[in-house]
């Protein structure tokens, strides 16, 4: 598999590291009570098809990214920076 | 037998060879098929299950029978295909799976016990008794079973990998290969041509068909000519493409030094991973046989195989050939052979209406039924429409029809669609993104067509990719279209065999239906049909109609199994390679490494990194004995400790702070600059992630020290944190680890040997315990931290790396001459616990900083990572285990990490568990074994009696429960 | 006494040729990270114009030449190789002193690029990565810096610690090559 780093352009995976769902770019406040820390931290949704999950570059340029891929066919449709995402 | 004229062999370069001890000679070009057959052997190999005598079928990579091991010692390579293998001057093949040889093949009892031994055999016969498995069927059916061994010895030869690129990767250099790959390169793309045969050209250099007015194998030869003078043009021969992975990424697999010799630092095999934009497949097709009986007999082949050994290699595999077939493409083969002098028997045709090609005799409309022969063929019989009859002939040329190479488009998940007019699968389009098929792997059996698809393939592709299609001309080539009636299997009762490697026949299959195990997934895996290291190649199609036929279905309703990575077997020391021995993981030393070594110290390993253990002595015997004498040196003089592996982190900006304030539990902002503090990290989910201590060295800068093994990690959540959580933020970090040597000086006299050697001494009013700032040794600028992790007055110094082993060397002379010297992991881990200080072996990622005693750690007047999931009840409930010291009571002095702690008198087992010991050591200076550990409560447990329980080791003792921290409880010393 | 004294990565190896292919230790001068702070990104590239005559690079490109060089080095990141880094260029960005962190060394000869694909899964061939290219990725199983600098000539970077790894690593593939004729 290859992603397209916006950085460094489309890279073989095995620079990258897998973090999960970009469910962890949305923490939730420290009084947001226990649901939103328990969705958070625990529930993902394991839906076949598109999915946004977060990949860190870590042997290339360092940045933590979002990538769009299917999960059924493998397709990376997009990856897009945190640090963007955020904005 | 050679046959003079025919072939693209160099007679003028003679090889010799041996195979099962006996020299041969062939010529360069051979394979060790071709040249076995020009020599006349044809018995090469036993079968896998019933040691039956088999020959060559074929002339490709798909070959199931001949399977030999080639070199010897810890060289020699099992399993390699004989119809693959180039020849070359001192080559030593061995059959295999035989003894005492392969003529009088012992095993060969297995044949006559067949009636027992069919599908299922295995699973009905050796159920019970269960003990028996492991003991007695097991090695009986391996020792009975099996192809090549392995030499046992370490591979002697290197293997690697490598990488490419490229627009357009075309698979096959057939005659669609070529002309794909003409029209792209033509188009200016970046092409890469792999191709698994030594020769570009495919199928036309075993044919006889003209090309654009010349022979076939003249155009594919200036056609390779031509590209491979192109810059754009990369060719890769003696490359299998074995695998189609995501987003246009293929595994190959290329023979370097297979068929010669192997050069000094030359590698056997190149795994390569190519990363292409599109793709072309052009894989061709593998001919099918048919089952009758007995049609594993040496000398039966493939007609398309006995046709190239003589047009490719100019050897006829017989001197009486007779053709059985039910297609026209099989008639080419009596043609060739008739026109080269060798005499042809007959042509059996199972088509009624077959007409013959040339003057040779014709049986349409008839079956073989049965061969003869002892080691290999002497004579056939069939039925003809005038009855049964036998004819002596010792080569029989056979084909079913051809099988399109589909393979890699089912690499994805790609299942194959039923072809009617060619009875069998072609390619689904779109089974691999990015990927065109064409020629015989696509249905196309003509030339013509072959050509004109190549060159439809590659337009499409150069069209994807954005390019402009060159015009190239159209060669004139045979256009006959290909005309088969299927038939899969002569009806008959004796055994007729369908995957030779597997010894799987027809009767397995009708058995498996019979059973029920009508799904073809379930067939395959009763019968081991297509299981073997050929999937089927041969054979699948055929054992798919066939069950088609048993259970009353069609064949698309029947469905078919694909195929997965890879197309051929691939050793694992190519898949493996550059992780082999050095290659695993990287080394990473100190500077300091060289000198430890030089001491004897045996270096373990931390990570990636190497530490020296200890640093042993003249006349110590034990390793506790350096450990002891070491920890001596830090309680009582002066040791010196390479703490370089340590993760160092440069934190700068105006955010600085408020970024340490977020990622630890304590405050940092409060930290004054020239001041160091111990922090504690949590993971969101409030466990403790790492602790380490954090300098402040400016108002907008700090450096961070995290522990060796979560260096990395640790890096990373910074970078997530200030990337993915904290954008906004205006800070930077970058790691420092390698930048800084760095060496804990520990013990009473460090200050004074660190006076000795700083350029400005220091003393205890501007060096307070948790300081730190720049220092001059020699005229290098170095930083000096007043930390402890032993519990003395203690400091560390870096330097830049480059000065390191030189101020090692200088540590160590001034310590050795103040009654110190140099500690390693064991004392170092020995003087932490004896302080109650933790490390990874603490905090696995269980633990929280209340299970630590760190509680008070968590600030209140700030958030911080991990602080809202810290206080879930179930991690601040009572019951958890809290950190304790243990001290051993009664006779066993010893304690051991890992082992468990329970009630006195209560059964030592898990529904009783009290908690566990983490680390463990001698204190030399309290003389007695202590250990930390966690116990539920712990915290308050102190001074109670509980047992120690190591399942593992056998060893039992009562303990005490104590406070961690063993020595100078009021930390005394350190501040001193 | 025990004098300090420096010593290099591979300890002033000799250059080694093996078939057509030459590796040498290169001392690249002070290495210096440039991490700028937000915003700041233009006014240090003109600093550092100003200071050292080269521009700040984008992402994969080196600027500057032999002896004082800008080496794109990650995202927000530039190590400046050669010259001590003006002090003026602290008011836009982090420095942090990295000349005794890295392994660097010169790939040159034809038969280079051959070498690196057997450990860098990056397309590294001229057509693509031309002189002043650069780029973050594996050295097999290190994180490293591949910098073109010239027609058949790379330089590569790893952390210290791993010198003797990329030592073992490049001789092998440097072999290999050779072997092939």
């Amino acid at each position: 598999m290859r992603l397209p780093c916006p950085i460094c352009g489309e890279r073989d995976h095995r620079e990258f590291y897998y973090q999960g769902a970009d469910v962890m770019l949305h923490r939730p406040d420290p009084d947001a009570g226990e649901a939103a820390w328990d969705d958070y931290l625990y529930l993902r949704a394991n839906v076949p098809g598109d999915h946004h999950e977060l990949w860190s570059h870590d042997a290339g340029c360092g940045a933590w990214l979002r990538v769009s891929r299917n999960t059924v066919t493998h397709e990376v449709t997009g990856a897009e920076l945190a640090t963007e995402v955020k904005r | 037998m050679r046959v003079d004229g025919k072939g693209l062999v160099d007679r003028t370069r003679p090889v010799s060879f041996t195979f099962d001890g006996n020299t041969y000679r062939g010529f360069s070009g051979d394979t060790l098929a071709s040249a076995l057959l020009a020599n006349d052997i044809r018995l090469v190999a036993r079968s896998f299950k019933y040691h039956r005598p088999r020959g060559i079928l074929t002339a490709g990579s798909e070959e199931p029978n001949a399977l030999v091991t080639i070199g010897r010692g810890p060289a020699a390579d099992p399993n390699v295909r004989a119809t693959v293998q180039e020849i070359y001057d001192g080559l030593e093949a061995r059959s295999q799976n035989a003894w005492p040889s392969l003529r009088y093949d012992a095993m060969a009892v297995n044949d006559l016990a067949a009636p027992f031994l069919g599908a299922g055999f295995y699973y009905k016969t050796f159920m019970w008794p269960r003990a028996f498995w492991e003991k007695l069927y097991e090695p009986i059916i391996r020792r009975a079973a099996g192809l090549g061994a392995l030499s046992g010895q370490k591979d002697a030869d290197h293997y690697e990998k490598a990488y490419a690129f490229c627009d357009l990767l075309v698979i096959g250099a057939g005659p669609a290969g070529l002309m794909a790959a003409w029209v792209a390169a033509q188009s200016g793309a970046d092409v890469i041509l792999a191709d698994e045969d030594s020769v570009m050209g495919g199928r036309l250099n075993a044919e006889t068909l003209d090309v654009d007015g010349k022979p076939g194998t003249d155009w594919a030869a200036e056609m390779v000519a031509t590209l491979e003078a192109m810059d754009n043009v990369r060719l890769m021969t003696r490359t299998t493409v074995t695998g189609a992975y995501d987003s246009g990424t293929f595994g190959a697999l290329e023979r370097v030094c297979h068929h010669r010799d192997m050069p000094k630092g030359g590698v056997k095999e190149t795994f390569w991973r190519i990363a292409a934009r599109r793709s072309v497949l052009a894989a061709g097709a593998v001919e099918r046989h048919i089952a009758f009986e007995n049609n594993d007999r040496p000398g039966i082949m493939g007609a398309g195989a006995v046709r190239a050994y003589l047009n490719r290699w100019g050897v006829a595999p017989g001197k009486a050939v007779t053709v059985f077939a039910n297609n026209d493409d099989a008639h080419r083969t009596a043609v060739d052979m008739q026109a080269a002098g060798v005499h042809i028997a007959g042509v059996i045709d199972s088509r009624e209406d077959a007409q013959p090609l040339g003057d040779y005799p014709i049986y349409a409309g008839a079956m073989v039924t049965g061969s003869q022969g002892r080691h290999g063929l002497e004579s056939i019989t069939f039925e003809a429409q005038s009855g049964t009859e036998r004819l002596a002939t010792d080569c029989l040329a056979v084909s079913g029809g051809w099988n399109p190479s589909v393979h890699l488009t089912c690499h994805m998940n790609g299942r194959p669609t039923w072809a009617p007019d060619i009875a069998s699968f072609v390619p689904t389009p779109g089974s691999i993104p990015g990927m065109e098929t064409a020629g015989a792997c696509n249905g196309a059996f003509a030339t013509a067509d072959c050509l004109r698809e190549g060159v439809d393939a590659a337009t499409a592709s150069i069209k994807a990719l954005g390019m402009t299609v060159a015009d190239v001309a159209m060669p004139e080539a045979d256009a006959t279209p290909y005309s088969v009636a299927p038939l899969w299997a002569v009806p008959g009762k004796g055994r007729a065999w369908l995957d030779f490697q597997n010894d799987v026949s027809v009767k397995d299959v009708k058995q498996a239906a019979v059973e029920n195990f009508t799904s073809v997934e379930h067939m395959k895996r009763y019968t081991t049909q297509g299981m073997a290291t050929d999937q089927g190649k041969n054979s699948n199609v055929t054992a798919l109609a066939l069950l088609a036929d048993a259970t009353g279905r069609g064949i698309p309703e029947t469905g078919t199994t694909t195929f997965r990575p890879p197309y051929c077997p691939v050793a694992l020391a190519a898949l493996g390679a550059g992780s082999q021995g050095k290659g695993f993981a990287p080394e990473r030393f100190t500077t300091s490494h060289a000198a430890s070594v030089a001491a004897n110290a045996p270096m373990i390993e931390a990570g990636q990194w190497y530490r020296p253990s200890y640093f042993p002595l003249e006349g110590e015997t034990t390793w506790r004995q350096s450990c002891d004498r070491e920890v001596g040196y830090v309680r009582n003089a002066v040791g010196v400790c390479d703490v370089s592996t340590l993760g160092k982190i440069d934190i700068q900006g105006p955010d600085a702070a408020r970024l340490l304030d977020f990622v630890y539990t304590n405050m940092f902002s409060t930290l004054k600059e020239g001041r160091v503090r111990y922090g504690l990290m949590l993971r969101e989910d409030g466990f403790v992630m790492d602790d380490g201590t954090t300098a402040r060295l400016g108002p907008d800068h700090y450096v961070m020290t995290t522990t060796t093994a979560a260096a990395g990690q640790v890096m990373r959540h910074l970078e997530f944190v200030t990337q993915a959580l904290r954008p906004e933020w205006d800070v930077r970090i970058v790691s420092v680890t390698e930048q800084w040597a760095q060496f804990a000086v520990a013990g009473p006299l460090a200050r004074d040997l660190l006076n000795g050697i700083l350029d400005t001494p220091i003393d205890d009013e501007a060096w307070p315990f948790m300081s730190c700032g720049p220092v001059s040794v020699q005229g290098v600028t170095g930083r000096l931290f007043r930390i402890s992790f032993s519990g003395e007055h203690a400091y560390e110094l870096a330097v830049p790396s480059r000065y390191g082993a030189s101020l090692f060397e200088l540590l160590l002379a001034r310590a050795k001459a103040m009654a110190g010297g140099a500690y390693g992991m064991e004392a170092l881990n020995v003087l932490r616990i004896e302080k109650g200080f933790i490390t990874h072996s603490e905090i696995d990622g269980r633990v929280t900083a209340s299970d630590l005693g760190m509680a008070r750690m968590i600030s209140a007047k700030k958030d911080c990572i991990g602080k809202t999931m810290a206080g879930r009840p179930g991690l601040v409930a009572e019951g958890r285990p809290q950190l304790v010291g243990l001290k051993p009571l009664g006779p066993v002095k010893q304690l051991t990490a890992g082992a468990h702690i329970y009630t006195p008198g209560e059964d030592a087992a898990p529904a009783h568990d009290q908690g566990y010991i983490t680390s463990v050591g001698f204190s030399p200076t309290l003389g007695h074994f202590l250990g930390l550990g966690f116990v539920k409560d712990g915290v308050t447990r102190h001074g109670e009696t509980l047992r120690m329980v190591d399942h593992l080791r056998e060893i039992e003792t009562e303990v005490e429960l104590c406070n961690p921290v063993f020595f100078d409880p009021e930390g005394g010393r350190t501040r001193g | 006494m025990v004098e300090l004294r420096a010593q290099t990565p591979l300890d002033d190896m000799a250059p080694m040729t093996i078939g057509t292919v030459t590796l040498a230790e290169v001392d690249l001068g002070v290495l210096t990270s440039i991490a700028p702070y937000k915003g700041q990104g233009k006014a240090l590239s003109e600093a550092l114009k100003a200071a050292h005559g080269m521009a700040l690079p984008g992402p994969n490109r080196a600027t500057g030449k032999e002896g004082a060089r800008a080496i794109w080095f990650g995202r927000e990141m530039v190590m400046l190789a050669g010259p001590e880094p003006d002090a003026a260029l602290n008011a836009y960005a982090a420095l942090t002193l990295q000349s005794d962190a890295w392994t660097a060394v010169q790939l040159s000869g034809d038969g280079a690029e051959d070498v690196l694909a057997r450990m860098v899964p990056v397309d590294l061939r001229a057509a693509s990565f031309k002189r002043g290219h650069t780029a973050r990725s594996l050295v097999q199983h290190m994180n490293g810096s591949i910098t073109r600098t010239g027609p058949q000539s790379f330089v590569v970077m790893v952390f210290r610690s791993m010198a003797r790894t990329l030592l073992h690593d490049l001789q092998r593939a440097m072999e290999s090559v050779a072997a092939r004729g």
